[in-house]
């Protein structure tokens, strides 16, 4: 309980100084200013224009990384739990790559799909696909997942790019290419809107499934025995991670690590028990891509890196030592 | 003998298949309320594909079962958890979990779905510890146990259900000779205090020492069944494993002790 008071107040400081970092100089009364007024309740102390750079372009960007952060972290808690995969993440397992398949064919092919439609019918398709690929020859292990989801990856990053290949012409290229890599730059009312929305359907109902997630700790027998429907729970969640992947990867691209690495980093603090660790991890993960998205935008300004590539480098070495400790043991 | 009717375990011509393989072979037999059986064969015999079958963790493909007469595959999931306990052979986990944490997941049929560990489900997990022998251990990892210790934690488990029927594959598998007494006296104890009790034991000796009944498996069909004296013979264990056995008295108990020598 402490925790989560403590990385509640953790996540609103960094919803509210986040939105005070960049090249207009803006305090952080004037955010919640800017917000108390916008949700109607008295005037705003902003003038017009730096309104606007707070209401319209810092603030949704800002809670799209928040709840993006907090919908991968949720993920890869429930993968990790589910497969009884300490290595399972949204972007290993080629979740990612298939949203991202999915996004990219409706976006440039234009097909009648809604975008986080597609991206999550690209994300369920590319879990279905490891998940097999990964069972075709025997037990389904860790190590086989991960290489499985690397060959589903793969394939559906080489369909992206053949597609991006045929169709993109001059600038739009470089665009698609920092959304690829995962980009919050675009990220307005709506999108904040399709990932806080993801959130409350998909994320909030999983924070109450931490017993059965428990249960998966010593595999689906076990599971069995202490009353667990196996089959329909793995269905269920595994569905709710390519809903959260694909919603996620619709506004923001593919972001990597980040349902990797966050909940391992929670495990330590407070513990493997799921009641704990999903809600602490979804805060986190908001704090954490807030924080990441901020040094995407700032570190070399006025250019901006895609966020994608800021959890990465902070990513794969922590996955680095996961797979060495792994090795060892 | 089995039926709704009768009291303790019954299975009524019980047939399994893997994978298309019949393993169990329409087996028809009855466990006694209150007792420990032990379930003795041959590696590849059927044992624990009829403990997972019994524990509903593998389905049925013929036949039914009945405990103290309720269709156990009829009930709903959660209530089976609340009445039946499995200690699994060689069940392990990657998550530190704390031996506290591992035994407390036994509560989980017994919690609401939103629910967590009350004071009074923590009372049950101290006692399971106690009665497992593990109480020393219950801020320690799991993944840092021995396999016996951990084999022990997953009783505590199984005891923290609070089941009527108890099934235990191997139960002594990875325990020091003083560990696989105070389980098997654990399991008689329990017995006594109203829990019907079928272990899958390897030791044959073990099995005429500690259990009231058995039931001899061999591929995949029961070959005998009933009181352990009278059942245990060393005729029977000659042509079950294909050895000369031998069943001497034990010099304290005098109940058997099996011998075995090659076949000529």
């Amino acid at each position: 309980m402490l925790w989560f008071i403590v990385l509640s107040v953790v996540l609103i400081t960094s919803v509210t100084v986040a939105v005070t970092i960049g090249p207009a100089t803006i305090t952080a009364p004037d955010v919640w200013g800017s917000i108390v007024h916008h949700l109607g309740l008295g005037a705003n102390p902003l003038s017009p224009l730096r309104d606007s750079i707070v209401w319209e372009l810092r603030l949704p960007r800002v809670l799209t990384a928040g709840a993006v952060g907090a919908g991968l972290a949720i993920s890869g808690v429930v993968m990790q739990a589910i497969t009884r995969n300490p290595l399972a993440d949204p972007y290993l397992l080629g979740l990612s790559s298939g949203a991202s398949l999915g996004a990219v064919a409706v976006l440039l092919l234009g097909s009648a799909l809604l975008l986080p439609v597609a991206a999550f019918l690209g994300a369920a398709l590319a879990l279905a696909l490891t998940l097999l690929l990964a069972g075709m020859f025997g037990r389904i292990t860790p190590s086989r997942t991960v290489l499985a989801g690397i060959a589903v990856s793969a394939l559906a990053a080489a369909i992206t790019s053949l597609i991006i290949f045929w169709t993109v012409t001059g600038d739009s290229y470089r665009e698609i290419l920092g959304w690829l890599l995962g980009s919050l730059a675009g990220a307005r009312w709506p999108e904040a809107g399709i990932a806080c929305s993801a959130i409350l359907v998909a994320g909030i109902p999983i924070m109450f499934s931490g017993r059965t997630l428990d249960a998966f700790a010593f595999g689906d027998t076990s599971a069995a025995t202490l009353g667990v429907n196996v089959q329909r729970t793995r269905w269920i969640m595994l569905t709710v991670t390519a809903l959260l992947t694909g919603a996620m990867v619709s506004v923001s691209g593919s972001i990597g690590f980040v349902g990797l690495v966050l909940p391992h980093a929670v495990r330590l603090i407070v513990g493997p028990r799921h009641r704990l660790l999903l809600p602490l991890s979804a805060l986190v993960g908001a704090s954490f891509l807030i924080w990441a998205d901020t040094a995407a935008r700032t570190f070399f300004d006025p250019r901006e890196l895609p966020v994608g590539i800021v959890t990465a480098i902070i990513g794969a070495p922590v996955f680095a030592v996961l797979l060495a400790r792994r090795v060892r043991s | 003998m089995t039926g709704e009717l009768s009291t303790g375990l019954g299975l009524d011509r019980v047939l399994v298949k893997v994978d298309g393989t019949i393993i169990i072979d329409g087996i028809t037999c009855a466990i006694p309320q209150n007792t420990v059986t032990a379930l003795i064969g041959p590696n590849g015999a059927g044992k624990s594909t009829l403990l997972h079958t019994l524990a509903a963790a593998l389905p049925l493909a013929e036949g039914r079962l009945w405990f103290n007469g309720s269709d156990l595959l009829a009930m709903p999931r959660r209530t089976r958890a609340r009445m039946l306990a499995l200690v699994e052979q060689d069940s392990s986990t990657e998550l530190p979990l704390t031996v506290a944490d591992v035994v407390a997941l036994g509560r989980i049929p017994h919690q609401g779905a939103f629910g967590d560990i009350s004071l009074a489900d923590r009372e049950i997990v101290g006692h399971a510890l106690l009665a497992a022998g593990m109480q020393d251990f219950a801020n320690r990892a799991i993944t840092g146990l021995s396999g016996g210790e951990r084999q022990r934690v997953l009783l505590a488990r199984a005891l923290a259900q609070e089941p009527r029927l108890l099934l235990l594959d191997e139960p002594t598998n990875h325990l020091d000779v003083s560990a696989q007494l105070t389980t098997l006296n654990l399991l008689r104890t329990l017995a006594e205090s109203g829990v019907t009790v079928l272990a899958a034991l390897h030791d044959l000796t073990l099995a005429a020492q500690y259990a009231d009944h058995v039931i001899v498996l061999n591929h995949g069909s029961v070959v005998a069944a009933g009181p352990t004296a009278a059942t245990l013979t060393a005729e029977l264990i000659g042509t079950v494993y294909q050895v000369h056995a031998d069943v001497i008295p034990h010099p304290r108990t005098g109940r058997g002790i099996i011998a075995f020598s090659p076949r000529e």
